[in-house]
């Protein structure tokens, strides 16, 4: 990526950002996002996530680098003049306003007059299906409803790009599905190019176009959704997203996409070489725990087949989850669905497991 | 709260010596100014209760103390004077206060503790080494005597109480509507004025009421930094105490004590509304 290519609405060239002049909380951020892209922004905490929107929206400067919004640098742009729509994580709604006002404040900034800016409000509103809030202030709304209002008052302005910080991290568990839905459905029928922060994983896969996941100032991986669970690029995605049980070992052949890798207590496996390149390098292999198959009838003829003992079995509902040591470790997980034609194991059981080789990946150690 | 059935003895000893107490130390603040009230309605040039009127005559009663104070041209010039300064004194040190107070609750200003203390010193320093103080710093300047001499030297006590109630509203205040504010398009000055004005108000309003309240009962500061012409009630009433023993002096405290507990009210109803607004009591 060169400066002044502006092939992406938003792009991050280079960036950096250091908040002390001596550790960086961004470094060397590389990132274009698409027009109309929902892009989320997935990390654990400290992982330079939120400095990133932060840096977007105008909030903090970044200390190296452009940022490009629709071709313009915008590194010296004041916030108030970018035009990003941003919902905060606390919602930030003016308290002292009522719903219509704080729908109004931004028209009002624009000097948009008051007939226009009433249809506006309305459209907004009746958008997330709250028309019947207008003369109401947000104390008196529920979590759910101000994240609505929020969400109606950063759209009303009609920005092309809006930023998300976390904007459901407050609500219970079913609102907040209900959320994700109602939030996606919005930005692809608006159009809008959307830039999501948040922790929650299963919201970044439910959501997104595309997932940046961050870890340590870099974006380790970005890929749609389902590229990034089925086929982590390294070994901080593969265990940030999802489960996935962890193998330790030395490469022992490598022939294209296959490999075998002898564990550490002397086992060799199946994988597919991703992050190795020669034998005898040292790899942590990964397996999701659904792809586990405990019916070697299942498997091709050639798979090698691993000894397991159960040690513990869990009933989960839609899931049976069972515990198993394998290769000398006792936090290996295998999950089946819950059918009828399911076996269950019992604790003490001793099994022999295996699995298809790509779906276990030979990452770096 | 109610006395539960298994307290002991000492508990319930404790229990009642605990609202005497509480009652005494009332009688003890509000006793004072609860006989001025009365007594500045006293038919008679005296400072003690006549007979007449412990016996609840209406013969023992009389406004004449308070059609004094309303005539008696030495008074009004007074109560012009007051009336002048403290308003002008309190714009002075609400702007001021306000700004002050903005700019030290952001983190990134430095010594910020040792601003803060500076500023808060008038109210630490005897007033009558700040006199001292103001008098040989404002006749240098050729302040002292004048009307402004006096509005400064109001503002400059009434500054604290601006700054430590705002800093306690901005504590309170949520930085994110003022990124919520620039996200939407508004500039800062728009942003201050919408945004974060009305809602740090109280802040702004209470310590205004202090500030007014301060200089309103300033004595000792007047008599050095202003002359004659900036005679302002205390001062008067001072005066009235050394030469002239007349219970005019009563019916103006009464005044005064009557927009004291009219301007606590205010605050109070302030508060409130504040809090019905922040959501935190239910409407």
């Amino acid at each position: 990526m060169t400066s002044g290519k502006t092939d992406g609405f938003v792009v991050f060239d280079r960036v950096q950002k250091s908040y002390d002049g001596e550790t960086l909380v961004v470094k060397d951020l590389n990132l274009e996002i698409a027009r109309g892209e929902f892009l989320t922004m997935l990390g654990p905490s400290g992982s330079g996530k939120t400095t990133c929107l932060m840096m977007l929206a105008g909030f903090e400067t970044s200390t190296q680098g452009e940022i490009r919004l629709d071709g313009k640098a915008i590194n010296n742009i004041p916030p108030h003049k970018r035009g990003i729509g941003m919902v905060f994580q606390n919602y930030a709604l003016f308290p002292h306003m009522t719903i219509a006002e704080n729908l109004s404040f931004p028209l009002e900034v624009r000097n948009i007059g008051k007939s226009e800016r009433e249809g506006k409000i309305r459209r907004a509103l009746d958008m997330v299906q709250m028309s019947d809030f207008a003369g109401r202030r947000p104390a008196q709304l529920s979590g759910g409803q101000q994240q609505r209002i929020a969400l109606a008052r950063a759209l009303v302005f009609e920005p092309e790009l809006v930023l998300m910080d976390e904007p459901l991290g407050a609500l219970d568990k079913q609102l907040r599905e209900h959320m994700q839905f109602e939030i996606t459905k919005l930005a692809h029928s608006l159009g809008i190019t959307t830039v999501y922060v948040t922790h929650d994983q299963t919201e970044a896969l439910t959501m997104s176009d595309n997932v940046a996941v961050f870890n340590d100032g870099r974006i380790q991986q970005l890929a749609p959704p389902e590229e990034l669970y089925e086929r982590p690029a390294n070994s901080f995605v593969a265990q940030f997203i999802g489960e996935n049980n962890k193998l330790e070992g030395v490469v022992e052949t490598i022939d294209g996409d296959r490999c075998t890798v002898r564990l550490d207590d002397g086992t060799l496996i199946d994988a597919q070489p991703v992050n190795v390149t020669q034998a005898g390098e040292r790899t942590r292999v990964s397996i999701r725990p659904e792809r586990v198959e405990s019916n070697p009838e299942r498997l091709p003829e050639d798979a090698h087949l691993v000894e397991a003992e159960v040690l513990e079995f869990i009933y989960m509902g839609d899931t049976f989850r069972f515990r198993l040591r394998v290769g000398g470790k006792d936090d290996f997980v295998m999950k089946y669905r819950n059918a009828q034609d399911q076996q269950r194991l019992e604790a003490g059981q001793k099994i022999r497991i295996g699995w298809l080789p790509q779906d276990c990946r030979a990452l770096d150690a | 709260m109610a006395l539960p059935s298994y307290a002991s003895p000492l508990q319930r000893g404790w229990y009642y010596g605990f609202r005497v107490l509480c009652g005494l130390i009332f009688v003890f603040l509000m006793f004072p100014i609860l006989v001025i009230v009365p007594l500045s309605f006293n038919a008679q040039d005296f400072f003690t209760f006549t007979p007449e009127m412990l016996a609840l005559n209406p013969e023992g009663y009389s406004l004449k103390h308070f059609y004094d104070f309303f005539t008696n041209p030495d008074w009004q010039h007074a109560m012009r004077n007051s009336l002048s300064i403290a308003p002008m004194a309190t714009l002075v040190s609400v702007s001021l206060g306000t700004l002050a107070a903005i700019g030290l609750s952001q983190s990134h200003v430095p010594f910020r503790r040792a601003i803060m203390a500076v500023l808060i010193s008038p109210m630490i320093v005897p007033l009558i080494i700040s006199a001292a103080g103001m008098y040989f710093f404002f006749s240098a300047i050729g302040l002292q005597g004048t009307y402004w001499g006096v509005v400064l030297a109001h503002a400059i006590l009434g500054i604290p109480f601006v700054i430590i109630t705002v800093t306690a509203t901005l504590v309170g205040f949520d930085r994110s509507l003022t990124r919520a504010s620039a996200s939407l398009g508004a500039g800062p000055m728009r942003t201050f004025f919408k945004v974060q004005m009305p809602l740090i108000l109280p802040g702004v309003i209470s310590g205004g009421l202090f500030a007014f309240i301060t200089s309103f009962d300033e004595v000792v500061i007047v008599i050095f930094v202003g002359s004659a012409g900036q005679r302002t009630l205390p001062w008067q009433m001072f005066i009235g105490l050394r030469e002239q023993i007349s219970p005019t002096i009563l019916a103006v405290a009464t005044l005064m004590v009557g927009l004291s507990i009219l301007l606590l009210t205010m605050l109070e109803l302030l508060r409130r509304r504040n809090e019905r607004l922040r959501g935190m009591s239910p409407t």
